[in-house]
């Protein structure tokens, strides 16, 4: 089986995130980066199933020359091979449009990603792929089984699960329970250093969105404590001051 | 002990100073501590006992003999990668980074740096891949700082040796298949001889009651009248260099693993500053509070900077034993240091196991002590810079 895992390089999740004076940029400075967490889940089940049945894991990432020791830590989990798209992943649709164009040659029996990305949030290359490549997508999955040319899914949905199956090749964009993400280790990180890296150019996307701005959420306003014996100083605040009676 | 919640303090950005293999090395480590550690290491502290089934773990992720060739099972790493993984080891427990420490530097070492080729092919492997644990004899009852006083003593009887005598204060003794052991021949010269598990007249008594690395096993190691086949001795050694050889690597290594044990006590204290209200404020708002939080960040980041340029010397063979001494008792001090002053802000719930400060306190003890006392590091710096010897 060849599976290819898209991964992106997503601040960790402790960072506190600023922008820049014009409100354009995220800064970046002292940012520690990490493979997204979603893709993390994804990368370790085309591991389990590759070390089940046999097969390559190639992974892939949009991204600039910065991304490398992300793409690195993913060949020391475990990766065959990589591929890094050399681009700043502008958007979905452009992301999309460049994991399409190297997957339609490579063969691929399966494509996964993570749900979405937790930097952005967007949830939306999985699909775009499918439909860029004209193969089935199923998104948010929580288990993915392989049989033969087929693969089984499930999803948890409001009030029970959804198991879905669909033929090979598919896109699957994977959640929690899909598998438990490894820590890598030192065989891992040494053989990572000379497995293939490929740096391969961006084919060209119209743009179809831009970022017009960023805004972090609003911080919350001044509580006012009022004495629970003072039931008058309260009623008096909610009229002249918060105006609500 | 309360969730992990980790961070690591990088004041300078000396992240930028390492390569991205180095930073992939430590976040592992990082990674793994957090997972298999942080969970269990204050319940084995406080029954005070060894978690064996950390071993292969720790062997995995390249923690036995990182800097060994990978020939022998070891992962041919720079020093500065063994430096972070004795860091972030012990910033889960020094009981932790004690057993790498010495499987590492006074076991692995040793036999690579002093022993055979057939001696090499035979342990290596096995110690790097967790399935044997050594131990490293040079301490005895009646010499401690004066390893050179050792009565400890071997004797030529042909095809073999006979060894005679007692090690005292040995980490992994316990359960070590094989003891590095520093003993006197017949001239009175230093030999190291490999003893294995098994061989008649050696036992390994544990050492009970610690209040310090009690997640690590501590105990004698005893030979009477044993008889050490000659090819267990390390050819490439004589004297006291043997053993001070190994000690330099560990001490090394010590040096990077206080400044992790002080990390942890810094990161515990200022979330526990913010998150602490007293007088309707959080604790970290007093000038008091501050104080000691700003000392410690101040002392963690000389820290680091001592320690990553005593990384960039022993890459390049360049580091003296006396650099080494010096960064090891700066580092464990100010770690001491940190703990104590992190107990105070964590109030009483710093004296419990909820917090990591008080496990971290009463291990440094160990550690200031044992590869050299703090007071032996500093006569080794004054002996470097006046040239006159202090010791006796
Ligand atoms: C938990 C633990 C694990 C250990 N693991 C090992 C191990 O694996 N292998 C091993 O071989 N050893 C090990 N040791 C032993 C350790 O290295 C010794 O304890 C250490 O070298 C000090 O020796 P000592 O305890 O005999 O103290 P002493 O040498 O008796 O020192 C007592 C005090 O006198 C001071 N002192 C001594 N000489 C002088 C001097 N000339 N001038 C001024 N002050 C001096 C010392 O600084 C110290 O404060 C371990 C110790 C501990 C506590």
């Amino acid at each position: 089986m060849k599976i290819l895992v898209c991964i992106s390089n997503v601040p960790d999740t402790t960072t506190k995130i600023n922008f820049s004076a014009d409100n354009k940029d995220l800064v970046t400075a002292g940012i520690q980066y990490i493979i997204n967490p979603y893709d993390e889940i994804a990368l370790t089940r085309a591991l389990e199933l590759t070390e089940a049945s046999g097969g390559t894991v190639t992974v892939l990432n949009v991204g600039d020359p910065s991304t490398d020791p992300t793409i690195r830590k993913a060949l020391a989990i475990g990766a065959t091979d990589a591929v890094r798209i050399n681009a700043a992943p502008r958007d979905a649709y452009f992301v999309a449009k460049q994991i399409a164009s190297h997957a339609a040659t490579g063969n691929y029996d399966l494509i996964l990603t993570g749900r979405e990305s937790i930097d952005y949030n967007g949830s939306q290359v999985a699909a775009m792929v499918g439909e860029l490549l004209n193969i089935p997508s199923v998104s948010i999955c929580k288990s993915l089984t392989v049989d033969g040319t087929n693969a089984t899914l499930e999803r948890e949905i409001e009030g029970g699960k959804e198991v879905i199956t669909a033929p090979l090749p598919l896109v699957v964009s994977a959640t929690e329970g899909m598998a438990e993400p490894r820590i890598p280790n030192m065989r891992g990180i040494m053989s990572a250093r000379t497995k293939p890296l490929n740096v391969i150019e961006p084919v060209a996307v119209p743009q179809l969105t831009a970022i017009a701005g960023y805004d972090k959420p609003q911080s919350r306003s001044q509580v006012n404590l009022v004495d629970a014996d003072k039931v008058d100083d309260l009623v008096n605040l909610l009229h002249t001051k918060a105006k609500v009676i | 002990m309360a969730q992990d919640r980790f961070q690591a303090p990088d004041y300078y950005l000396l992240d930028e100073l390492l390569t991205d293999e180095h930073k992939l090395i430590r976040d592992t480590v990082r990674a793994w501590v957090k997972k298999e550690v942080s969970p269990i290491i204050e319940e084995a502290c406080q029954k005070c006992e060894f978690p064996k089934h950390l071993v292969k773990g720790l062997a995995e992720i390249g923690a036995f003999g990182p800097y060994i060739p990978v020939e022998y099972g070891g992962g041919g790493l720079d020093q500065i990668s063994y430096g972070l993984i004795m860091q972030e080891l012990e910033r889960g427990d020094s009981g932790l980074r004690s057993t790498a420490s010495v499987q590492s530097s006074l076991v692995m070492y040793p036999i690579y740096t002093y022993g055979s080729e057939e001696q090499r092919k035979k342990y290596l492997p096995k110690l790097a891949s967790g399935e044997w644990l050594g131990c490293f004899g040079l301490t005895e009852p009646d010499h401690g700082s004066n390893p050179n006083g050792m009565v400890t003593n071997i004797k030529d009887k042909g095809d073999h040796y006979v060894l005679n005598g007692a090690k005292m204060w040995i980490s992994n003794a316990p359960f070590a298949q094989i003891a590095v052991v520093w003993a006197k021949d017949e001239e009175g010269v230093i030999r190291g001889l490999i003893v294995e598990r098994g061989m008649k007249g050696f036992t390994t008594p544990e050492t009970h009651g610690k209040w310090s690395l009690r997640a690590s096993a501590t105990g004698e190691l005893v030979f009477d009248n044993v008889q050490v086949p000659k090819e267990n001795l390390l050819p490439n050694v004589k004297g006291l260099k043997g053993p001070l050889g190994c000690l330099n690597s560990a001490r090394f290594g010590i040096s990077w693993g206080a400044i992790g044990a002080a990390m942890d006590c810094y990161d515990s204290a200022l979330r526990y500053s913010k998150e602490r209200k007293q007088f309707g404020r959080p604790i970290g708002g007093f000038q008091l509070q501050q104080k000691k939080l700003a000392e410690m960040i101040t002392e963690i980041t000389k820290a680091q900077l001592l320690t990553w340029r005593l990384g960039v010397l022993k890459n390049e063979n360049r580091a003296t034993p006396a650099q080494i001494s010096m960064a090891k008792r700066n580092n464990v001090n100010m770690a001491l240091e940190i703990a104590r002053e992190a107990r105070q802000i964590h109030g009483g719930m710093g004296i419990t196991g909820e917090y990591p400060i008080m496990r971290h306190m009463m291990n440094l003890e160990s550690v200031i002590t044992y590869e050299g006392t703090h007071d032996i590091h500093l006569l080794i710096t004054g002996m470097d810079v006046t040239g006159e010897n202090a010791f006796s």
